[in-house]
C-alpha cells in the first residue's frame, strides 16, 4: 500500500508540475485532452482489466456527459457545476439500470450489445434535433467558473481537467486495491469460483458498470465546457475503439498503464500529422500488433522486453565464456 | 399511393436487404461454430466485394460478369491472410483478446481500402438494367430478384456443402467438438481456415449483389456487418435458415420502421431488436436455451 501511495504521489507531483515544462506552448492544449482521455481511459479499465467485463460503447456515456450538460446548461441555463453532478448521476443509474440486462451477457455477445447500446445513442445525438442541434453541432456552451476563475484558457483547463484525473485515479488505484479489486479480480478470472466464495459477481459487475459510465460522463462535461462545442462524430463508435486501443496498448488490468495508453495515443497524432488519414489504418495495425505480441500492454511488455534482452545477452555471454 | 400499396413496397424491399442480412448472418454464423469466435471484420468482407468489384470494372475495364468472381476470389483472399496472419497466432486467446483482434483487423481493413480507394460513396451499375417492374401496385427494381435469386442459390449450396461434403462434415464435427474432431483425424486448423475462407466469400458476394442498390464505400461494412450480426442472433448462431428468417424479420421490420415511422432512426430499429433479442433470449428466436458448463 506503500509503495501504491509513493508512485500516486510521483504522478500528481509530475503532473501539477506538466505545465512548468510546456506553458504557453500548444502542448497545453494538447495535454488538457490527454486529462481527459485519461479519465475515459481508467473508467473503462475499470471495467475491462479489473472485472474483466467488455465494453464498446463506452463513447455513449461521454457523449450523454457532454450533451446531458451542454444542454441543461446552456438551454436550460443551469448553474454548470449543478449540470455536471446531476448528468454524471443521471449517467450512472441508467448504466446501472441497464448493467443488469447487459452484464448477464459474456464475451463476444457483451462487446455486441454494449456496441449496439453505442450506436443507438449516437444515431439519438444525430436524429434528435430539437435537443442536440444534430449533426450540425452543439455550440455556445459556456466555460465552468469557480467564483472569479473562469476556465477559459489552455493553463487553467489543464488544472481544472487534470484535477478530476487525480481524483479519479486515486479513487481507482484506491478501489483496485480494495476487497472489492480483489473480488473484481476474482470475476475476472474465474467467475464461477468467485460466486462460490461468496462473490455477488452480478451485483459488482453492474456496480462497476456503472462506476465507469459515471466517471465517463464527467469527462463528457468536462469535454463539453472546455470545447465549447460538441458534435456527434466525437461520440462515436471510433472513439470507443479509441479507448479500447488506450487501455489495450496501455495495459489491461493498470491504471497508469490507462494513462500511459492516453497519452501516447493522444500525443502521436500530433507529433505525426502527416498521419492525418493514415491513423485508422495506425489503430488498426497498433491493436492486432500489441494483442498479439504484447497482451499485457506496455507497462507489462517493456520490462518483459528488457528481461528478454538481458537474458539473450546473458546466454550469449555464457556461450562464449 | 394507399397505405397497403406502400406497406407491399416496404415488405419487397425489405425482403431483399433481409436477404442480404442473412447472408452476412451466416459468414458470421459458420466462424462462430467452427471457431466460437465472433469476427467483427465480418462486415469488411462485404465492403471488399463490392469496391473491389467497382476497382475491377473502373481501372481494369472488366467486364461486370467477370469483375464478380474475381472480386469474391480477392476477397476471399483477404479473408484467408487474415485467418493466418491474425487468428491463428492467437488460437488460445481470452474472447476480449479475439474481439480486440478481430477489431484491429476490421479498422485495418477499412483503413487500407479509404488509402487505396477513396472516402466517396460509388455506385456499382445493376446487373439487368433499372427498369422497375410493377408487382400489384408496388414497384420492384430488377436487382431485388437477383439479391433473392442469389442468395437462395447461396443457401441451398452452403446446406449442401454442409450436410453432403466430406469437408462440410468434418467442419460440423470440429464444431460440436475440436478435440474429438482432432482425434478423429480432421484437420481442425485448416477447417477454421476454410470458414473464414466460406465467410469471406458469402460476405463479399452479399456487398456486390447490394452495391447497386444502395451505394458502396470504404464504411459500408461496419453497418452492413452488424445487421448481419443481427440476423444471425435472431436466428441463434445458425448457419441454417433460422438466421435466414432472422435476416428477412430484421429486413422487412427495419423497412416498414423507416418508412412509417422515421428514416433517421431506421438503423436504431436494428440495434433496439438486437439489444431485445440479446436481453431476452440469447439463444436467439428459434433456440433452446443452453445450460452453462463450468
Amino acid at each position: 500500500m506503500k509503495k501504491e501511495l509513493i508512485k500516486y504521489v510521483i504522478f500528481a507531483v509530475c503532473v501539477l508540475l506538466a505545465p512548468l515544462a510546456f506553458s504557453g506552448n500548444y502542448l497545453m492544449n494538447v495535454l488538457v485532452f490527454v486529462g481527459i482521455h485519461t479519465l475515459l481511459a481508467v473508467a473503462l479499465n475499470l471495467l475491462l482489466g479489473y472485472a474483466g467485463q467488455i465494453s464498446l460503447g463506452h463513447a455513449a456515456f461521454f457523449g450523454l456527459g457532454a450533451y446531458g450538460s451542454a444542454i441543461l446548461s446552456t438551454t436550460y441555463e443551469w448553474n454548470p457545476w449543478l449540470a455536471m453532478l446531476v448528468v454524471a448521476l443521471a449517467v450512472g443509474g441508467l448504466a446501472f439500470a441497464i448493467g443488469f440486462p447487459i452484464l448477464k451477457l459474456k464475451g463476444h455477445y457483451l462487446a455486441m450489445a454494449t456496441l449496439g447500446m453505442g450506436i443507438i445513442v449516437y444515431i439519438v445525438f444525430n436524429e434528435w434535433i430539437d435537443m442536440t442541434e444534430g449533426p450540425s453541432g452543439f455550440s455556445g456552451i459556456p466555460n465552468l467558473e469557480l467564483g472569479p476563475l473562469v476556465f477559459d484558457s489552455d493553463f487553467k483547463n489543464y488544472y481544472l481537467v487534470w484535477s478530476f484525473v487525480l481524483g479519479c485515479v486515486l479513487l481507482s488505484v484506491n478501489l483496485a486495491n480494495s476487497r472489492i479489486g480483489r473480488a473484481f479480480r476474482a470475476i475476472h478470472d474465474a467467475e464461477v469460483a468467485a460466486r462460490v466464495m461468496g462473490v455477488n459477481a452480478r451485483l459488482l459487475k453492474v456496480q462497476v458498470f456503472a462506476l465507469s459510465a459515471l466517471i465517463c460522463a464527467i469527462a463528457g462535461s468536462l469535454y463539453a465546457h472546455v470545447m465549447t462545442f460538441i458534435a456527434p462524430p466525437s461520440f462515436g463508435f471510433n472513439i470507443s475503439v479509441e479507448l479500447l486501443t488506450m487501455v489495450v496498448i496501455g495495459g489491461l488490468g493498470s491504471i497508469y498503464g490507462s494513462f500511459l495508453g492516453a497519452l501516447l495515443l493522444t500525443m502521436l497524432p500530433e507529433f505525426l500529422r502527416f498521419m492525418h488519414d493514415y491513423d485508422i489504418v495506425f489503430y488498426g495495425g497498433l491493436l492486432m500488433l500489441m494483442t498479439i505480441f504484447m497482451p499485457g500492454g506496455l507497462v507489462r511488455g517493456i520490462p518483459d522486453l528488457f528481461r528478454k534482452i538481458a537474458g539473450l545477452r546473458n546466454k550469449k555471454g555464457g556461450a562464449h565464456a | 399511393m394507399e397505405l397497403g400499396n406502400q406497406v407491399l413496397q416496404y415488405l419487397l424491399s425489405g425482403f431483399s436487404t433481409g436477404a442480404i442480412y442473412a447472408l452476412i448472418g451466416i459468414g458470421f454464423s459458420i466462424i462462430y461454430n467452427a471457431t466460437g469466435i465472433i469476427n467483427f471484420a465480418q462486415g469488411e468482407f462485404v465492403m471488399l466485394g463490392g469496391m473491389l468489384t467497382l476497382f475491377l470494372m473502373e481501372t481494369l475495364k472488366l467486364p461486370l460478369w467477370a469483375a464478380i468472381p474475381l472480386a469474391v476470389l480477392l476477397a476471399t483472399l483477404v479473408g484467408l491472410v487474415f485467418e493466418r496472419l491474425a487468428i491463428r497466432p492467437l488460437s488460445k486467446a481470452s474472447p476480449i483478446s479475439l474481439v480486440i483482434i478481430t477489431i484491429g483487423g476490421s479498422i485495418l481493413i477499412r483503413g487500407l481500402s479509404m488509402l487505396i480507394w477513396d472516402k466517396d460513396t460509388h455506385a456499382l451499375p445493376p446487373f439487368s438494367g433499372d427498369e422497375p417492374i410493377m408487382i400489384a401496385g408496388a414497384t420492384v427494381l430488377p436487382q431485388h430478384f437477383w439479391i433473392l435469386g442469389i442468395t437462395v442459390v447461396l443457401i441451398g449450396l452452403n446446406k449442401w456443402f454442409f450436410n453432403h461434403t466430406i469437408s462440410g462434415k468434418a467442419m460440423r464435427a470440429c464444431s460440436y467438438n475440436p478435440r474429438a474432431a482432432g482425434l478423429v483425424g480432421i484437420d481442425v486448423r485448416r477447417m477454421v481456415l476454410l470458414s473464414f475462407v466460406i465467410s469471406a466469400a458469402m460476405g463479399s458476394l452479399a456487398g456486390i449483389i447490394v452495391a447497386p442498390l444502395t451505394m458502396t464505400s470504404y464504411d459500408v461494412g461496419v453497418m452492413l456487418g452488424l445487421k448481419g450480426f443481427c440476423a444471425a442472433i435472431i436466428g441463434g448462431m445458425s448457419s441454417g435458415i433460422p438466421t435466414v428468417i432472422g435476416g428477412l424479420i430484421l429486413g422487412v421490420l427495419e423497412s416498414l420502421g423507416a418508412g412509417l415511422i422515421s428514416s433517421g432512426y431506421k438503423d436504431a430499429i436494428a440495434f433496439v431488436i438486437l439489444l431485445l433479442i440479446l436481453f431476452i433470449r440469447p439463444q436467439g428466436l428459434f433456440g433452446k436455451p443452453e445450460s452453462e458448463r463450468v
